[in-house]
């Protein structure tokens, strides 16, 4: 028989205003490590749950301007420095010319760069995650809504913890398996 | 107050479950069959190609460009619509509708780019030297020169292939996650969660999740209006027919208007296949009859346009190219490419045709190969008549030629059914998100 404390408690809602109703119950309550599971992106429940932050935005955009700057250096060194090539005269530094491979470069910069900061900060992937192994889990991308609280929250109780999670009109709570 | 299960399971089912269905429908395995071996055909003839060289083409001096060129610039035109419908819209507030089309638009902008970026590989002299295009370090101490429009051409494709992958894969995590939780199998539920990444809907992943989602959005409208590096490679040279600024934008507005015929023309098809009528409505039908029409007006005031300037320019030369297009070798080609893309679009000024499926499959049927012939007849006019007639050449395309468009047009289908089949081709999560 497991003994072991579970990693979670896991408490199920039918819908997305229930699930935001109560992530900012527990917030209020002094919940630290909690985190919601839905479907699809719920408006403000990141929000609820303290997520204030703008870093995968500035990222992409420190991509484009990076990507942008560096794409113009290394055109300008490749063909105005190492490999100068006279064609009629023409300037060597062609700034407006460079400009075009560099925007395309910078649009695919701030892209990757965005999109791996999203996956960093998100610490994907990350395919053993043991909220996986929970059986009703499977329902959070299709149409239940989760709030999980950590049982590392300093305010977590095993017994009162899962009662106020069915005060906040949890239809199930789970135990999720260390 | 209903719950999640009654208003999301419906769209939830039906679209996984084309994904998962056991059993597979023979019409499926027919059209792959078909387009399996379009692509085997294409293979063996670029196999050829390669061991003998561009001499099997019909192109020489001065008619250097020829079927290839005209199909590289159609494919990537096709891309641009894709791009439109999934990230322009994205970026517009309340747009809701694209929901339903944005996936399969951009599956169909993926694999439109990648067949447009196979033929300048396959059209250069010596492909396995195709790397000398990149600035690769090399002991040969030779670097692309970037004042050349063919750099830019390439950076473009490139750029263009890369973000339009991302953003589709992006956006296809979260749907990803649904193909594994309702998947049967261990296997498939394993194979479905390594692509998901292990996606389990987390508030603050979902939240970092959509601001990189519209950042790429928006790269992929910049990198979609960019993709013009092809058409300034045309302005850029010699030829009087191309050598004007409006190329650019021509070549996007006539790409838009085919990309949005043939996103349509996927839409009645797989709605059909699928009985998608609840996801993909009339509403859905209307709008795209629009976008269309509009398309199409805009391709004609750029075509008009271009028309007028060559005209006011002044140049003989410029003149000279508006009535060779209109009463000399290619005077069949360039009407018939007027008349298949812009008669049968008026049609889509009612609303009883935009929201009927036949007449919508139609007038898309038309507008593609349309689009098709006016490239070709921008391509090959441009090089067959120099400003000296002793320079002026004929230009016919070979089976090789016909073989390798044919063999792309099967590939893009091939990949296309595997899509449809193993992955989900409607943004669930968007949907949910637009019911909730």
């Amino acid at each position: 028989m497991n003994t072991a404390p579970p990693a979670a408690l896991l408490a199920s809602f039918p819908d997305a205003d229930s699930l935001l109703a109560a992530a900012r119950r527990a917030r209020q309550e002094g919940y630290e490590c909690i985190d919601g599971h839905s479907p699809f992106p719920v408006d403000g429940l990141a929000e609820a749950l303290g997520f204030d932050e703008r870093r995968v935005v500035l990222l992409a955009g420190a991509g484009f301007v990076g990507g942008f700057s560096l794409a113009l250096l290394a055109q300008w060194w490749m063909n105005a420095v190492d490999y100068p090539l006279n064609v009629g005269g023409r300037p060597l530094a062609a700034w407006v010319a460079f400009a075009y491979p560099a925007f395309e470069l910078a649009c695919l910069a701030g892209a990757v760069v965005g999109i791996a900061a999203m996956l960093l900060l998100n610490h994907l992937p990350r395919p053993g995650h043991p909220l996986l192994d929970v059986e009703p889990f499977r329902r959070a991308s299709q149409d239940r809504f989760f709030l999980s609280i950590a049982t590392v929250d300093p305010r977590y109780r095993p017994r009162r913890t899962e009662a106020f999670l069915r005060d906040l009109g949890a239809r199930q709570v789970l135990e999720v398996p260390p | 107050m209903s719950t999640g299960a009654e208003i999301f399971q419906p769209i939830t089912v039906q679209v996984a479950d084309i994904a998962l269905a056991r059993r597979v429908r023979r019409r499926w395995w027919l059209a792959l069959a078909l387009s399996g071996a379009a692509t085997v055909a294409f293979v063996a003839t670029v196999v050829w190609l390669l061991a003998t060289g561009v001499g099997i083409w019909g192109i020489n001096i001065p008619v250097n460009w020829g079927l290839a060129i005209v199909n590289s610039i159609w494919w990537a035109g096709l891309a641009t619509a894709g791009t439109l419908i999934s990230a322009l819209l994205l970026l517009v507030p309340g747009q809701q509708w694209r929901s339903a089309l944005n996936r399969f638009a951009e599956a169909m902008t993926v694999l439109a780019v990648a067949m447009a970026g196979v033929f300048p590989i396959l059209h250069l002299g010596r492909p396995e030297a195709v790397h000398w295009m990149l600035p690769l370090p090399s002991t040969l101490g030779v670097w692309p020169q970037f004042r050349s429009p063919l750099t830019w051409d390439v950076a473009s494709l490139l750029a263009y292939l890369l973000v339009s992958l991302a953003f589709w894969y992006v956006g296809m995590i979260p749907d990803l996650a649904t193909l594994r939780d309702r998947a049967g199998g261990a296997r498939r539920r394993r194979a479905y969660n390594r692509l998901a990444l292990g996606w389990r809907g987390s508030a603050l992943h979902w939240a970092r999740w959509r601001q990189a989602y519209r950042a790429a959005a928006l790269m992929a409208v910049l990198a979609a209006t960019l993709h013009s590096g092809g058409a300034m490679l045309f302005a850029a040279g010699p030829s009087a027919a191309w050598h004007t600024t409006g190329l650019p934008p021509y070549l996007l507005a006539s790409g838009v208007f085919s990309g949005l015929a043939v996103v349509l023309l996927l839409t009645l098809s797989l709605r059909a296949a699928f009985g998608l009528g609840a996801v993909i409505t009339g509403r859905h039908l209307d709008i795209m009859g629009r976008l269309l029409l509009v398309a199409g007006l805009a391709f004609l005031y750029g075509a008009a346009t271009l028309a007028f300037g060559a005209w006011y320019s002044g140049d003989p030369r410029q003149a000279q190219f508006l009535v060779e297009r209109a009463v000399g070798a290619h005077a069949v080609t360039t009407w018939a490419a007027m008349a298949l893309m812009f008669v049968p679009l008026q049609a889509l000024w009612w609303r009883r045709a935009r929201r009927a499926p036949a007449v919508l499959a139609a007038v898309a049927l038309a507008v593609v190969p349309g689009v098709w012939l006016d490239r070709y007849v921008l391509v090959l006019g441009g090089l067959q008549r120099d400003y000296l007639p002793s320079r002026w050449g004929e230009y016919a395309p070979t089976a090789a030629e016909w073989a390798l468009f044919g063999g792309t047009l099967g590939a893009f289908a091939f990949l296309f059914l595997l899509f449809v089949r193993f992955l989900p081709l409607v943004a669930m999560f968007e949907i949910r998100e637009a019911t909730a």
